[in-house]
């Protein structure tokens, strides 16, 4: 069974998009996601300082059964990126909304994260 | 980052070859689907096994646990694999060595009663048409397992082969075994199928074969051998108790279902070929790092399918040989192209997936015979992007055959 944590929005890419910390936001992709992709064995994600558009191809997620592109869901510049999953790409499975995030973007403006999806609404989605 | 589609479901399978069905008893049915079923296919279903079509057979890709931990469990456990659309085949008569001889580049006359081992079918051009392994029984036949995926051209082979020799006065024919096979792999295989069974199974050494009964199921060959690099066996056991075998094998909690998707990642951390992908008709024995396979007495003779392209190749020179491969960066997949130091194509990956063990992305492939050196650093060109692949020696995970000492 998916979870979905209310505190996050979320894109119809099956990303998270946690705020709350001043224009500074964390992506990672969500639950549902990562069980639909399986196994994960490589993320490919942005570099510190390159500015990404929304709905950019910023990166890959590759299962033992298919390469998936990842998706920019917000505009900005990339501040940080989980440097950690390149040993244990494992950790999107086991730890999506955790340990498992992927990258950080500095967007100029948080009202792009309204125009992203509630819990309630990606869930449906997800149905 | 779902909406972008990746490659095929699951890159396991040889290229799909298997035609319809040569109106020759077996042990299958059709479902509605079209796809051949194996006895267990129901079972299979109950059990949670995703199936997927392989060969022209719905087979278990996964079942509950996730490849990744199937893999790592048969490592650490063991497995249990439904590979009952494999082709079974006893081969009778005072000629069936002869015979046998006359299609596979192995010496099978030099074979002690029940032992066994890997050949191969090879055409005149030197090509191989399929693995298969063949034990030479103490009942007074040979036993023959080979691909899924080659089913019907491996009997059709067969069957032309005996129908010559008989014409020619000589004594053979052969017989589908209806019967289903499992293998049981993994480190505590062969204790919990001893709790089942009352020969000692450390007399039974890597590639011999016995018939015994098994958890009280009578008449069950069991054969050391396996697919994964770890020590087990396959046992050949009659469809009508195939499912109580099964039952009775999982109440042991070391045993798990393991499918495809394990079953491809350990064979290729065994450095063992899938043929299909690793070898066709299009390659060598001598090509695939396959020469252990052809027997001294018939180099010599020169007496095998093929063998006036292959013997030269043993001492002479090869366009291409099979490698090993580790890289870094992506995971390398079939058909991405290999590339010299200097960046140029000289050849191509046949299988790769992450190792689940070493975490490494393990792979093989051909390359030019002159880059095909322990040692060489190649690359691999993942998706337009060059990745260093280190060109290995297999198996990449060290095998555990039970091999008397």
């Amino acid at each position: 069974m998916s979870r979905f944590p209310e505190d996050l929005r979320y894109s119809e890419e099956h990303e998270w998009v946690r705020g709350g910390n001043g224009n500074t936001v964390r992506i990672g992709i969500t639950d549902f996601a990562a069980e639909a992709l399986g196994d994960i064995v490589y993320v490919s994600l942005p570099t510190v300082g390159e500015e990404i558009a929304a709905g950019d191809s910023c990166g890959e997620l590759e299962s033992t059964k298919s390469v998936s592109e990842l998706y920019a869901p917000v505009a900005g510049m990339v501040t940080a990126v989980n440097d950690a999953l390149a040993d244990a790409p494992e950790t999107v499975n086991t730890d999506p909304y955790g340990d498992g995030w992927l990258f950080e973007v500095e967007v100029a403006d948080l009202a792009g994260l309204e125009a992203l999806l509630d819990a309630e609404a990606y869930a449906e989605l997800t149905a | 980052m779902l909406r972008a589609g990746g490659r095929a479901a699951l890159r396991v399978g040889p290229r799909g070859r298997e035609p319809g069905s040569g109106g020759r008893r077996r042990c299958c049915s059709s479902g509605p689907d079209g796809l051949k079923q194996t006895p267990l296919h129901a079972f299979h279903r109950q059990q949670g096994g995703r199936m997927v079509n392989f060969a022209g057979w719905s087979m278990p890709v996964h079942y509950a646990l996730s490849h990744l931990e199937s893999h790592l469990h048969t490592r650490q456990h063991c497995s249990l694999f439904d590979v009952s659309h494999m082709l079974q085949t006893k081969v009778f008569g005072r000629d069936r060595v002869k015979f046998m001889e006359s299609l596979v580049v192995g010496d099978i006359a030099e074979l002690k009663p029940d032992q066994g081992t890997l050949s191969l079918f090879t055409n005149e051009e030197g090509g191989i048409l399929d693995d298969l392994i063949v034990t030479s029984t103490s009942e007074q036949h040979l036993y023959v397992v080979s691909n899924a995926g080659c089913r019907e051209k491996d009997w059709a082979l067969m069957q032309g082969q005996a129908e010559e020799l008989r014409a020619a006065g000589g004594d053979v024919h052969l017989e589908v075994s209806e019967n289903a096979l499992l293998a049981l792999q993994g480190p505590s295989a062969v204790q919990v199928l001893q709790t089942g069974v009352s020969d000692d199974l450390a007399k039974l050494p890597f590639m011999s074969s016995a018939v015994m009964g098994v958890f009280g199921v009578p008449g069950c060959r069991v054969t050391r051998c396996g697919y994964t690099g770890e020590d087990g066996v396959e046992i050949s056991v009659p469809i009508g108790r195939v499912l109580e075998l099964v039952e009775l094998l999982l109440r042991d909690p070391q045993v798990q279902l393991a499918g495809l998707a394990a079953r491809d990642s350990l064979r290729l951390e065994a450095g063992l070929c899938l043929y299909g992908n690793d070898i066709d008709e299009t390659t060598t024995p001598v090509e695939a790092a396959l020469v252990w396979t052809l027997g001294k007495r018939r180099r010599v003779a020169m007496d095998f399918p093929g063998a006036p392209v292959i013997v030269p190749q043993i001492k002479g020179k090869v366009k291409r040989k099979r490698v090993g491969l580790i890289s870094t960066g992506p995971p390398i997949r079939p058909h991405m192209p290999i590339l010299s130091p200097e960046g140029r194509p000289i050849g191509e990956v046949t299988s790769g997936c992450p190792s689940p063990c070493l975490k490494k992305n393990v792979g093989m492939g051909y390359v030019e015979g002159e880059q095909s050196r322990v040692g060489m650093v190649l690359a691999v060109e993942v998706r337009k992007k060059s990745c260093p692949a280190l060109v290995t020696r297999m198996p990449f995970v060290p095998t555990r055959y039970h091999t008397l000492k």
